[in-house]
C-alpha cells in the first residue's frame, strides 16, 4: 500500500484549495474505492455503485466509438471516390478518422468535466459521475466535422444551463448529451443540418474540389512515406462528379424508400458504412450495446422495447397513410436509417430524465418511439426526430410519473 | 391456474377464427387495407367480449356471487396464467402467493448443529430497545435488588401501563445511563439456575379481551406486540384489526423457525388461542411455501389463517405477508409477533411463567463455528461468541445484516433478536475496486458474474462499495420488493414533507426491514431505513 501512503501525503488541503482538493478526491475514488463502512441502516452493500453503472454504459457504446471513429475516414475517402472498399486504405481511414474524432472527445471532456469539476468544489461536494455517460455520448451524436469551438459552447451551455442549474446529477430535466446537440441544431443550424455535414471533409472537397489535411496528417504521411504504404494526397483526393453526402433519410425524404436504394443498400445501411452523425450508423454494433444493457440491468428493457414498439406502430400508420413517398417507406426500413437505434438504446434510456416508475417507462418509450416517428417523416425540415422526441418526453416524464403515483395513491386511498 | 389458461385459449381462438371471415375475401392487392380491416375486426370481438365480461360481472354481483372466491370474468389475469402453481402440501382454504421479486443475499456461516444451552452471566433490557419510549423510564428497581424473572424492571412514564419484565432472575447490578443521562440498560447478574416469578394465568376458554389485556400488561409480554403502522410497541387501548405472524424469515442467515417450533407446539397453540382473542379480525399465519415442504408445528395451527408464501427476501417479513393478504389501509392497526414471542405467551398459559429464553443463531464468515444456541432475552453478547470468531477485523450485529444494531463484545441481546451476524469490517481500500473487484461481493446487477454461481456464498463485509450520490437508478427498489409500493417517491416525499403524499404512497405499510433489501441494492448508497423511519416519526408526532 506504499502507493495510497503516498497519495494521502500529497492530498491538498480542504479548506485552503477547496477545487484542487476535489480533483484530488475525484482521481482518488477514481484509483481507489473508499475504505467508508456502512453505518446505521443495512451492514452491507450491494457491489454496485454509480462509477460502475457509468462505466457500463461508456462501455456499452465502445464498438460504436471504434466503428464510429473509422467511418469518419471510410465516409471521407468514398466521397474523394478513393478506397472504395471497406478496409482498403485501412491506416489512412483510421488515422483520418482518430484526427477528427481525439478532439472532438478531448474537447467535450475538458469542457464538461472542468465545468462539474468547478461545481463540485463551488458546492463543496464530491465529484458525481454523472458525466462520464454524458461526455461518451456527445461525440457519438455530433457530425464528424463540428467546429470545435461550438463543441464547446454546446457543452458548457448543456452542463451549466442544463444540469447544474437544476442541482447536478440526479437532478437534471433533460438528457444532457441531447441538450448540447440540440444547442448546436438551433443556434448554428448549418454545421448539424443539410447533406455537407455529414461527411467529414466534404466542404473542402466540394468548394476546392481537393481536400485539404492538416499538419497531423503530415505527421502521419512522413511515418506512412517510411513505412512504404499509401499517404493522404491533396492534389489527387477529388470528389466523386455527382456525390452529394446525403444520408439515407435525406435522400427517403426526396424520393422514398427507392430513392434511398439508388444510393445505399440495405446491407450497408444495417452494418453503418453510410454517412451520418458519428456513432449512430452501425445497428448491429448498437444493438450489441443495447443488449450488454439489457443483461446487465443497466438500462431500462421497458423502455427500450415500448420505443420500438411506438416507432413500429407510427410508421405502420405511416404506411397506410401513404401521402408522401418518405410516409411510404416499409417501416423496418425506418429503424435501419438514421438515430432511431441508438436513441432507443442509450438516450431515452437516461434513467435520470426518463419516467421513474415501470408503468410509467412503457408510456415514455411509447410515446418517444410515436412522437418521434412523426417528427422524422413529417417534419419539413429535418428528416429525423429522437432528439426532439426525447427531450419533449423528458419534459413531460415527471407529469406521466404524477398520474402513475396518483393512481397508485387512490388505490390505497380508495378502500380505506 | 388451469382455468386462467383454459381462458386465454378460448379467448385467443375466438379473436383468432374472426380473422378467417376477412382472410378469404383478400385478393392481396393493397394489403394496407386489409390489414386495418383486420384490426378493426380485432377491436370489435375485443369489444363485445369486454362487453359481455362486463355484463357477467354484473349478473354476478346482483346474484351475491362472491367474486373474490370465484373469479367471473372470461379474460384471464396475467398473474393467475403464470405464477407459480400452490404445492401439494396447500390445503383447501389455504392461500398460497408465489412473490416473484426479492433478492437473497447468500453468507457463507450458515448457522447449523445441536442447539447449544448458553447461560451468560449476566443479562440486560434495555429501553433503547424500544422504539418512541422516552428516554428516562420509570425504573422500579435498584442495584442490588433481587429479581425473579417475570418481575417488573421498568416502565414508560407516558404509558405506565405496559410493563417490561426481567428475562431471567438474579441480582441487579447496574443502572446504566448515558447521554443525558438516558436510561441505556438495566443489568441483571443472573442466578445460575433461573427462577420465575409465578403466574395465574386466566383460563382461555372464558376469559374476555379486557382479562387478557390486563394480564398480558402485567406481565411483560405486551411490548411483544409489536403494531404497525409505525412498528412500535401497541397500543393499549386500540383493538388491533387482525394479528401476522411470519413462521419463517428469508433474511441472510436467518433462525430456521423449525428447530424453535419442535417440542414447542403446544405452548405455540395457546399462544395462538390468546392471540385470537385479542383482536376483532383473524390472527394469519405466514408460512413458508418455497418448497422444502410444512413444518408440522405450524402447518398443524388452528384457529387461524394460514398462507404460504414463496419468494426471496424478503418474503419472510411480515409487511410483505400483510401487505400480499390483507394491506393496511387508513387508519388500519395490525400487530405482528415473532414466533418465540407467540411461544412465551403460551408459557404463561401452559407452564405459568414467563419463559424469555430465546434460540439464537450465530452465523457469518466471520464466526469459526456458526451455531444455534439457546439462552435468555438480553443476553451479553461477549459470552455468547466469546473464542468462536476470527482474528480478522469484524463487526458484531445484533440482528441479520440488513436490518441489525451494530453492537460489541460488552454489549447485550436486544428485545427481540434471534439472531447474531459477524462479518468483516472492510474498512479498507481497494483498487480499482468500483471497476475490477478483487473479492466477490452479492449484488443484483449483472455487471458482475454473480449470476454464474448462484449458489455461491459471499464472505460479506460492510465496506460500503461506494459513496453516497443522488438518486440516479429508478426501478432498483420496485424489483426487490413485492409490495404495490413506489420506495423512491416515498423516500422523495418524506424529504420533503409531505404528509399526504407520504400516507397516499404507503408508508403506514412499511417499516425498516422492508425496505432494507432496498436499501441494500441501491447504487446511490442512499440510507432509506433511516429516512423512512424520519418518516415515521413525522406521521407519528402528527397523530
Amino acid at each position: 500500500m506504499g502507493l495510497i501512503d503516498l497519495l494521502k501525503k500529497i492530498e491538498p488541503d480542504k479548506k485552503k484549495s477547496p477545487f484542487l482538493h476535489t480533483l484530488f478526491d475525484g482521481f482518488f475514488t477514481f484509483a481507489y474505492t473508499p475504505n467508508t463502512v456502512t453505518q446505521g441502516g443495512v451492514h452491507m452493500r450491494d457491489g454496485m455503485d454509480l462509477k460502475r453503472l457509468m462505466v457500463y454504459v461508456v462501455l456499452a457504446m465502445q464498438l460504436c466509438y471504434v466503428f464510429g471513429t473509422y467511418n469518419i475516414g471510410h465516409q471521407h475517402f468514398v466521397a474523394a471516390g478513393q478506397y472504395m472498399g471497406f478496409i482498403e486504405g485501412f491506416h489512412l481511414k483510421l488515422v483520418h478518422g482518430l484526427i477528427q474524432m481525439l478532439p472532438i472527445f478531448v474537447v467535450a471532456h475538458v469542457v464538461g468535466l472542468g465545468i462539474e469539476f468547478w461545481f463540485a468544489a463551488k458546492k463543496g461536494h464530491a465529484i458525481e459521475e454523472g458525466f462520464l455517460v454524458s461526455g461518451a455520448l456527445i461525440p457519438l451524436i455530433m457530425p464528424p466535422d463540428v467546429p470545435l469551438w461550438i463543441l464547446a459552447v454546446a457543452v458548457a451551455f448543456a452542463v451549466i444551463i442544463g444540469k447544474e442549474a437544476f442541482g447536478g446529477t440526479g437532478m437534471n430535466i433533460w438528457n444532457v448529451a441531447l441538450l448540447a446537440r440540440v444547442f448546436v441544431f438551433f443556434a448554428y443550424p448549418t454545421t448539424i443540418a443539410g447533406d455537407e455535414v455529414w461527411v467529414s471533409g466534404y466542404n473542402t472537397l466540394a468548394e476546392g474540389t481537393q481536400a485539404t489535411y492538416t499538419w497531423a496528417h503530415g505527421l502521419f504521411n512522413n511515418l506512412f512515406a517510411l513505412m512504404g504504404v499509401a499517404t493522404f494526397n491533396e492534389a489527387g483526393t477529388h470528389i466523386v462528379d455527382g456525390y452529394s453526402g446525403a444520408t439515407p433519410l435525406a435522400l427517403a425524404y426526396q424520393g422514398g424508400w427507392e430513392n434511398v436504394t439508388n444510393t445505399f443498400t440495405p446491407a450497408q445501411m444495417w452494418w453503418g458504412t453510410i454517412p451520418g452523425s458519428i456513432g449512430e450508423t452501425s445497428k448491429p454494433l448498437i444493438l450489441a450495446g443495447a443488449l450488454v444493457l439489457i443483461f446487465t440491468k443497466v438500462a431500462s428493457w421497458r423502455i427500450m422495447v415500448s420505443m420500438f414498439l411506438g416507432g413500429m406502430l407510427m410508421s405502420m400508420l405511416l404506411n397506410v397513410w401513404d401521402a408522401t413517398p418518405f410516409m411510404d417507406v416499409p417501416w423496418y426500413y425506418q429503424m435501419y436509417m438514421g438515430s432511431f437505434l441508438f436513441a432507443m438504446a442509450f438516450m431515452a434510456t437516461d434513467p435520470v430524465t426518463a419516467s421513474g416508475t415501470n408503468t410509467g417507462k412503457w408510456i415514455y418509450g411509447f410515446m418517444i418511439g410515436f412522437v418521434g416517428m412523426i417528427v422524422r417523416v413529417l417534419n419539413p425540415a429535418y428528416p429525423e426526430g429522437w432528439m426532439l422526441a426525447i427531450l419533449f418526453m423528458n419534459t413531460f416524464a415527471p407529469l406521466i410519473d404524477h398520474y402513475v403515483l396518483e393512481a397508485n395513491m387512490s388505490k390505497r386511498m380508495k378502500h380505506a | 391456474m388451469n382455468i386462467a389458461r383454459r381462458k386465454f385459449a378460448i379467448v385467443f381462438s375466438l379473436v383468432f377464427l374472426s380473422q378467417f371471415s376477412f382472410a378469404q375475401s383478400g385478393s392481396g392487392s393493397n394489403y394496407l387495407l386489409y390489414g386495418l380491416i383486420a384490426v378493426g375486426l380485432l377491436l370489435l370481438v375485443f369489444a363485445v367480449l369486454t362487453l359481455a365480461d362486463n355484463l357477467i360481472q354484473i349478473e354476478g354481483k346482483k346474484m351475491g356471487v362472491d367474486s373474490k372466491k370465484y373469479d367471473l370474468g372470461i379474460f384471464p389475469k396475467i398473474t393467475d396464467m403464470f405464477s407459480k402453481k400452490a404445492p401439494q402440501y396447500v390445503n383447501e382454504g389455504e392461500g398460497f402467493k408465489s412473490l416473484s421479486k426479492g433478492f437473497d443475499i447468500k453468507l457463507a456461516g450458515e448457522p447449523k448443529g445441536e442447539i447449544k444451552n448458553v447461560h451468560t452471566n449476566r443479562y440486560a433490557l434495555k429501553p433503547t430497545d424500544f422504539i418512541g419510549m422516552s428516554p428516562i423510564p420509570k425504573v422500579v428497581v435498584a442495584a442490588g435488588d433481587e429479581v425473579k424473572a417475570g418481575d417488573v424492571i421498568f416502565f414508560d412514564k407516558k404509558r405506565p401501563n405496559i410493563m417490561y419484565t426481567a428475562p431471567v432472575s438474579g441480582e441487579v447490578v447496574e443502572v446504566k445511563r448515558g447521554a443525558k443521562r438516558a436510561i441505556v440498560e438495566v443489568i441483571i447478574l443472573a442466578d445460575k439456575e433461573v427462577t420465575y416469578k409465578e403466574i395465574s394465568a386466566p383460563d382461555l376458554a372464558t376469559a374476555d379481551r379486557d382479562t387478557l389485556k390486563g394480564f398480558f400488561l402485567e406481565n411483560g409480554v405486551w411490548p411483544m406486540f409489536n403494531q404497525r403502522p409505525f412498528d412500535i410497541v401497541a397500543d393499549e387501548n386500540v383493538v388491533p384489526r387482525d394479528i401476522f405472524i411470519s413462521t419463517f424469515s428469508t433474511a441472510p442467515l436467518a433462525l430456521d423457525n423449525s428447530i424453535v417450533i419442535a417440542g414447542n407446539e403446544a405452548s405455540f397453540q395457546k399462544g395462538l388461542d390468546a392471540l385470537g382473542i385479542m383482536t376483532d379480525g383473524s390472527v394469519y399465519l405466514g408460512l413458508d411455501g418455497r418448497g422444502s415442504g410444512p413444518v408440522t408445528g405450524f402447518a398443524s395451527a388452528t384457529g387461524v389463517k394460514k398462507n404460504y408464501f414463496s419468494g426471496q427476501h424478503p418474503a419472510g417479513n411480515a409487511g410483505v405477508q400483510i401487505h400480499n393478504t390483507a394491506p393496511i389501509k387508513g387508519s388500519d392497526v395490525v400487530w405482528t409477533l415473532d414466533v418465540q414471542d407467540v411461544i412465551t405467551i403460551g408459557k404463561l398459559f401452559t407452564e405459568g411463567k414467563y419463559d424469555a429464553s430465546r434460540i439464537l443463531a450465530l452465523g457469518g464468515a466471520q464466526v469459526n463455528e456458526p451455531s444455534i444456541i439457546k439462552t435468555y432475552q438480553g443476553a451479553s453478547i461477549g459470552d455468547l461468541v466469546s473464542g468462536n470468531l476470527s482474528n480478522e477485523k469484524y463487526r458484531i450485529i445484533a440482528g441479520d445484516v440488513l436490518t441489525g444494531q451494530q453492537t460489541s463484545e460488552e454489549d447485550f441481546l436486544g428485545f427481540g433478536n434471534t439472531q447474531i451476524s459477524v462479518i468483516r469490517e472492510g474498512d479498507d481500500y481497494e483498487a480499482f475496486g468500483w471497476l475490477l473487484p478483487i473479492k466477490p461481493r452479492p449484488s443484483i446487477s449483472g455487471t458482475f458474474p454473480n449470476f454464474l454461481f448462484p449458489n455461491f456464498k459471499f464472505e460479506g463485509e460492510t465496506n460500503t462499495h461506494g459513496e453516497k450520490r443522488a438518486f440516479v437508478v429508478s426501478g432498483q427498489y420496485e424489483s426487490v420488493l413485492p409490495m404495490d409500493i413506489y420506495p423512491q417517491h416515498l423516500m422523495k416525499a418524506i424529504m420533503a414533507g409531505d404528509f399526504e403524499r407520504m400516507e397516499g404512497l404507503g408508508i403506514n405499510e412499511l417499516t425498516e426491514e422492508d425496505l432494507a433489501v432496498c436499501e441494500f441494492v441501491c447504487t446511490s448508497k442512499m440510507p432509506l431505513q433511516s429516512i423512512l423511519r424520519e418518516g415515521l416519526d413525522m406521521m407519528r408526532s402528527q397523530g
